[in-house]
């Protein structure tokens, strides 16, 4: 799987829904898709890039992409925690609107 | 006061994933502002090692995210990259 057939893959399945990919593909949307590819390969499951796994699967199942809070983030940011996933509007805004996106996942979910 | 506006050089440690791209962007961001740091990659390590490092991080953010910026030992942490939050406090 190369990281232009997962975007392919998954653009044609997450924007109908609203989900629309960072249209900065190259500093953002491609590198994290290679992320998840690595990860893929590490932990045998696409968990966001921008997140320490633990590599114990039920413990991860809430960061896999896409992850729990996604919805929430995005509902309330546009942007998911990693900026791969953005509304139709944020992909629309200047860059200086956007609002970095804070950490949702509790801490107690650390599985360390 | 910007820490580097103080005159003393500025220790940078920045506690990242391989795979995160605020990660990258911080980094670029340093590297282009010609700013010294040591970048630690949680996963790129192992075992007790990470946990040691995870340890480590929640010292600084409990919530462990990244990147988490700690500037001379902790006089300031920047939890994820927001270049005006570093701007500022490293008087750029």
């Amino acid at each position: 799987m190369t990281a232009e057939k997962l975007y392919e893959t998954l653009k044609k399945i997450q924007e109908p829904k609203g989900n629309y990919f960072n249209k900065d593909l190259e500093n953002m949307t491609m590198p994290l898709l290679e992320g998840l590819l690595e990860n893929k390969k590490t932990y045998g499951y696409m968990v966001c890039p921008c997140r320490i796994a633990s590599g114990e699967y039920e413990q991860d199942r809430d960061i896999i992409c896409p992850c729990a809070y996604r919805e929430p983030d995005m509902k309330e940011y546009g942007a998911c925690f990693c900026g791969l996933y953005v509304t139709e509007e944020w992909n629309a805004a200047p860059e200086e609107e956007h609002e970095y996106v804070p950490e949702r996942r509790p801490p107690e979910k650390l599985a360390f | 006061m910007p820490i580097l506006a103080q005159g003393a050089p500025v220790n940078v440690k920045v506690y990242a994933l391989s795979t995160c791209i605020h990660c990258k962007n911080a980094k670029k961001f340093l590297d282009e502002h010609n700013v010294p740091y040591e970048a630690v990659h949680l996963d790129q390590a192992q075992g007790d090692e990470r946990k040691q490092l995870v340890e480590e991080v929640k010292k600084y953010n409990p919530a462990c995210s990244f990147p988490t910026i700690v500037l001379n030992g902790g006089d300031r942490v920047v939890v994820g990259f927001r270049k005006s939050e570093l701007e500022e406090a490293l008087g750029l």
